[in-house]
């Protein structure tokens, strides 16, 4: 079966003036298959954004390749990134932060299906559609981003990842500023989503908390200072960790 | 607990109000001046170009409120008629400011690389100058008229707009909606017209209000020194500088347009304090 997400060699150097250069991301690879749940944890600082930027675009690699699909979009620009776009979509760290508080939900929203031609009036039908998808109201696209709870904000950026169809979700550390109550929400809201678009949905999960993994993930990568130090099925890594990293983050949580 | 927590609640209610009336005041007053200077021809008690050299030099009365010029103009009429040109350049040229120094910021702060530092080296270089030296040098070359004198000031007042414009768009380059945007698949034109000016134009408008006395100033300043408005054309600082001679036997002709400037930079600066007050909302305590 053909990966709908491969990452070679992927590597990011930060250099800034008078500073020593900072491997952030060093020689990386892994795949993700369609309809898996790809989990990927590692301590505040490992990397994980820097690792999903790379994969979305938002920050240009050092080294490595990113094949999506199929398709080299490592170089990708302008035309060709936006139709990767269409594949690909991400949900940010911090909910409120990632809508335009000067633009309502439904702008947000329906934002990608206006830029694919979708008409004023399908958009406003699909994005309620959405909406009620993730378990709001179509009373909520004419909110803006601080009239609503975190909760609400973080199930409003999943309705606007999901509004292209992509094949690939990104979940940025989706529910860490979340409390724990809303935390297990969203994760019901995401598996309802997974069991409902099967293998048409393959999710990137980042997230500090192995328990939360061990929940939601077929699979997950352990990152430690920019390199993958273990992977295979959450219940081994748990239970038999090889690696001292893995077997220090899991101490510290049982 | 509740006894002391009332009271602070009814203040901070009873500041904004005050603010609030502050805007309705200063705005309601910066509107008679434009209204003002709009229909100038219909306020004026005599025609301000009318020669009646019998009457010249005539001071205040009860028939000339500000006197008569060496020629016998009625003075008040020719200030009336004055406030659309200094009111209207004025505007027209904050406004062109504004907007060619919002256009290179945002394009700085976007683009960035070599042509962000070229351009902001320059704008070094006439933040570094003395400004309106350089804008008599300009104006000075490209010689007199008011169109020049404008010129001239744009010249150099847009590195301060293009300063906060770009600083405001590097900070909105890293928000997160603007990633979100970006992966919405909307093209650089559409985020920066929907997402980055809505967002920044705040702050500079703010600036722009308040730079609108300073600019009145610079106008007249310019046309004082016969750079600006060309007599008889009816502008406050030219007003004020073809009268000089006289300010010791005839000064209300050089106080009257004095007077006229003193008045509308004062409101446009409050009306800019007032504006800046109501817009942050962290000084709108105060
Ligand atoms: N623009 C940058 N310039 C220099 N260093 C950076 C930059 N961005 C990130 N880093 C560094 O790269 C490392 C990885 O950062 P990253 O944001 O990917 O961590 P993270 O795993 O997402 O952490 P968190 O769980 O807190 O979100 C950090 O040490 C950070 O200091
Ligand atoms: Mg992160």
């Amino acid at each position: 079966m053909e990966p709908v997400l491969k990452v070679e060699n992927l590597t990011k150097v930060f250099t800034r003036r008078g500073q020593p250069a900072f491997t952030a991301v060093d020689h990386i690879g892994f795949e993700l298959y369609p309809g898996e749940c790809l989990g990927l944890i590692g301590e505040s600082g490992s990397g994980k954004t820097t690792v999903v930027n790379m994969i979305t675009r938002l920050l240009d690699s050092t080294e490595g390749r990113i094949l999506l699909g199929g398709e080299d979009i490592t170089r990708l620009s302008g035309k060709g990134l936006r139709r990767a776009y269409r594949e690909m979509q991400m949900v940010f760290q911090t909910p409120a932060d990632s809508f335009d508080p000067r633009c309502t939900l439904g702008d947000g929203i329906g934002e990608s299906l206006r830029n694919n031609g979708m008409s004023r009036a399908e958009t406003k039908q699909e994005v309620a559609r959405l909406l009620t998808e993730c378990g709001l109201t179509p009373e909520f696209a004419s909110r803006y981003p601080h009239q609503v709870s975190g909760g609400q904000c973080q199930r409003a950026a999943i309705a606007r990842a999901l509004a292209v169809r992509p094949r690939l979700l990104i979940c940025d550390e989706a529910t860490s500023s979340l409390d724990v109550t809303i935390q297990q929400e969203i994760l019901a809201l995401l598996n309802d989503l997974r069991r409902h678009h099967g293998s048409e949905l393959s999710i990137l999960f980042i997230c500090h908390d192995i328990a939360l993994v061990q929940q939601f993930c077929s699979r997950v990568l352990v990152l430690y200072r920019g390199r993958i130090v273990e992977q295979g099925i959450p219940d081994e890594v748990i239970c038999h960790p090889q690696d001292p990293y893995t077997r220090r983050l899991i101490e510290s949580i049982l | 607990m509740t006894a002391m927590r009332e009271p602070t609640v009814r203040i901070q209610k009873i500041r904004k109000d005050t603010v609030r009336t502050r805007l309705i005041i200063f705005g309601a007053l910066a509107l008679i001046l434009l209204l003002c200077s709009v229909f100038c021809e219909h306020l004026t008690p005599y025609d301000p170009y009318l020669q009646d050299l019998k009457n010249a030099k005539a001071p205040p009365s009860p028939e000339h409120l500000f006197g008569t010029d060496r020629y016998g103009r009625d003075m008040l009429s020719r200030v009336i008629v004055g406030s659309r040109t200094s009111i209207f350049s004025t505007l027209l040229l904050v406004g062109i400011v504004t907007a060619l120094g919002t256009m290179v910021g945002v394009f700085c702060g976007w683009h960035g690389k070599w042509i962000d530092t070229v351009l902001m080296r320059i704008s070094d270089m006439f933040l570094a100058f003395p400004g309106l030296v350089f804008a008599m040098a300009v104006a000075g070359v490209l010689g007199g008229g008011l169109q020049n004198a404008i010129i001239a000031l744009v010249a150099i007042s847009w590195p301060k707009y293009a300063r906060i414009a770009r600083s405001q768009t590097l900070a909105q380059k890293e928000t997160p909606y603007l990633n979100a945007a970006r992966l919405s698949g909307s093209g650089t034109w559409k985020m920066i017209f929907k997402h980055i000016l809505p967002n920044i134009i705040g702050p500079i408008l703010v600036t722009s209000m308040l730079d609108i006395g300073t600019m009145m100033m610079e106008l007249a300043g310019l046309s004082f020194l016969g750079l600006g408005a060309k007599p008889p054309t009816a502008e406050w600082g030219s007003m004020m500088s073809d009268a000089r001679s006289l300010l010791s036997s005839v000064p209300w002709v050089t106080l009257a347009p004095g007077f006229a400037i003193f008045v509308s930079v004062m409101i446009f600066n409050l009306l800019g304090d007032t504006i800046r007050d109501y817009a942050d909302p962290k000084s709108r305590g105060r």
